[in-house]
């Protein structure tokens, strides 16, 4: 691998940066793996790194339907925080956080993490109420937190408006100054290039078309680039998981929907940290290119179609412009969707299936893109020795029957 | 955006529907007999077909009844509205 540093940087410079080379090799399919991660976005890309970097797994193949950067991981609104209110999400984001804070050292690759702080407003009494409770148990969990009243609220971000006759008022918010955003791009080129390097197979291109079951332990895949056989398969997708599990002879509880997002036309740094709003339900941020960009909630009806509908559209815009009535005369540059698979309990399933040897990684619903590392990484030990991750083991599809469900539909502070 | 056909007002905006997801799930008749992985199976787990899918929806701003669509969840192409109790496509390509 061709490291990155201030003195290649100059060489580089120098020499009219004509001797960088590509980041990762064009691989073609071999015959054989050790194991095969199907779906090549941040989670499969993260899941190979650390199969190659913690447990010595270099014999992996990250088969993309696509190209690297075109799915999720490019689609979302960048934002990186572990303040999820139940004890088991709280460890396996706060495990991703901490990931997060040497991602740029450990991946030799710079993911432009900016921990520039997540405010979470509330705008209702019983949302105070919930938000308190939420700091309190961040805190006994570990995770920074803290509660702003109004007046705090409007010292940290003085953009907001926190005038008391809106129709919902600002009455403070909960803060978590280790959140912010990352380069969501970087993200997914910093762990593919890292992958390579450790002899990791990443083939784009290549669409998984069947798996082949013997006995009910799997085999090897079927794909549009001819068959490859491994004796364990990793299914990392977040908007296909029920088409894989279809395909493999079992249900998952997902349901597909869009999730859209947009930004704005670029202004001056006006809005240094990230303000997201449960109620009202908005959440936006600004880019280093001084793009608004801007979230919401997800499409109601289920959709594989990468695209959503004006009215969602259209009540993130009205939620935007009355906490932030400067903002109503910007221009909208680009929208977009990217399909989100959502569990009932809008928490992830990670870990082992009906079949021998193949592991599921998804369901992240609309929160996929903070855990990046951290999914990766526990999803890599559940494939290597065969059994759940510590963090993971809450997360197994086993908890749809046992029904210890880990219910963040409301409590992880968005809905979902 | 959809445009959705009520069995009973016509055709509508989304806005004025709420989306049931997925169609033709039956109640259990025998719930005491039922296993944990049966309930599962009835609470959980979804067909989340891509493609031609059978679908409920409410007209909420409307005449708050329930009915049946049959939507492509790639195109969000709408063939069909009929109502509850009707029996789905037998055409084979409906999940």
């Amino acid at each position: 691998m061709q490291r990155f540093s201030a003195f290649s940087l100059l060489s580089q410079g120098l020499s009219g940066h004509a001797g960088w080379r590509r980041q990762w090799r064009a691989a073609a399919p071999k015959a054989q793996y050790d194991v095969i991660v199907v779906g090549g976005g941040g989670h499969g890309l993260a899941t190979a790194y650390y199969l190659a970097r913690n447990h010595g797994l270099t014999n992996v193949a990250v088969l993309e339907r696509g190209w690297l950067g075109g799915g999720n991981v490019a689609r979302n609104t960048t934002i990186v925080r572990s303040n999820y209110l139940w004890d088991e999400s709280a460890a396996l984001y706060e495990h991703a956080l901490k990931l997060w804070e040497g991602l740029s050292q450990d991946l030799n690759y710079n993911v432009m993490l900016s921990q520039r702080g997540v405010l979470n407003l509330a705008h209702s009494l019983q949302e105070v109420r919930d938000s308190r409770r939420r700091v309190y148990a961040n805190q006994l969990n570990g995770v920074d937190a803290e509660w702003l009243d109004a007046e705090g609220v409007k010292d940290f971000c003085p953009l907001l408006n926190t005038d008391p006759s809106l129709r919902y008022p600002v009455l403070g918010a909960t803060l978590q100054r280790r959140a912010g955003t990352a380069r969501h791009d970087a993200v997914a080129w910093g762990f593919a290039r890292a992958a390579d390097a450790r002899g990791v197979d990443i083939i784009e291109n290549c669409e998984v078309t069947g798996f082949d079951i013997v006995n009910g332990a799997v085999v090897g895949v079927q794909t549009t680039r001819g068959a490859i056989r491994a004796p364990k398969v990793a299914i990392v997708v977040a908007g296909h998981g029920s088409v894989m599990a279809e395909k493999a002879g079992f249900r998952l509880p997902l349901e597909s929907h869009p999730l859209q997002a947009l930004v704005s036309e670029p202004i001056k740094p006006v809005l240094d940290c990230v303000v997201m709003s449960n109620a009202v339900h908005v959440y936006v941020s600004q880019s280093d290119k001084g793009e608004l960009v801007i979230g919401a909630g997800i499409d109601a009806f289920n959709s594989y179609a990468q695209r959503g509908s004006l009215p969602v559209i259209t009540g993130q815009m009205g939620a935007l412009v009355a906490l932030f009535p400067v903002f109503s005369r910007l221009k909208m540059m680009r929208n977009w969707g990217g399909i989100v698979d959502v569990c009932p309990d809008a928490s992830p399933i990670i870990g082992k299936t009906p079949i021998r040897g193949f592991y599921f990684n998804g369901g992240w619903g609309t929160g996929g893109f903070k855990a990046t590392p951290g999914s990766g990484h526990v999803f890599a030990h559940t494939i290597a020795r065969d059994e759940p991750h510590p963090l993971a083991a809450p997360f197994t599809l086993d908890r749809f029957t046992s029904g210890a469900l880990v219910d963040e539909h409301g409590a992880a502070a968005v809905a979902h | 955006m959809l445009l959705i056909e009520c069995p009973y007002c016509g055709p509508r905006d989304e806005c004025e529907f709420h989306a049931g997801g997925e169609a033709h799930i039956a109640r259990p008749e025998k719930p005491a007999e039922m296993s944990d992985a049966d309930w599962a199976n009835y609470l959980f787990m979804r067909k989340n077909t891509k493609g031609w899918y059978a679908e409920r929806w409410v007209h909420s701003a409307g005449c708050r009844r329930w009915f049946n669509v049959e939507r492509h969840t790639v195109t969000h192409e709408i063939r069909r509205v009929y109502q509850m109790g009707d029996p789905p496509s037998d055409d084979g390509d409906v999940t």
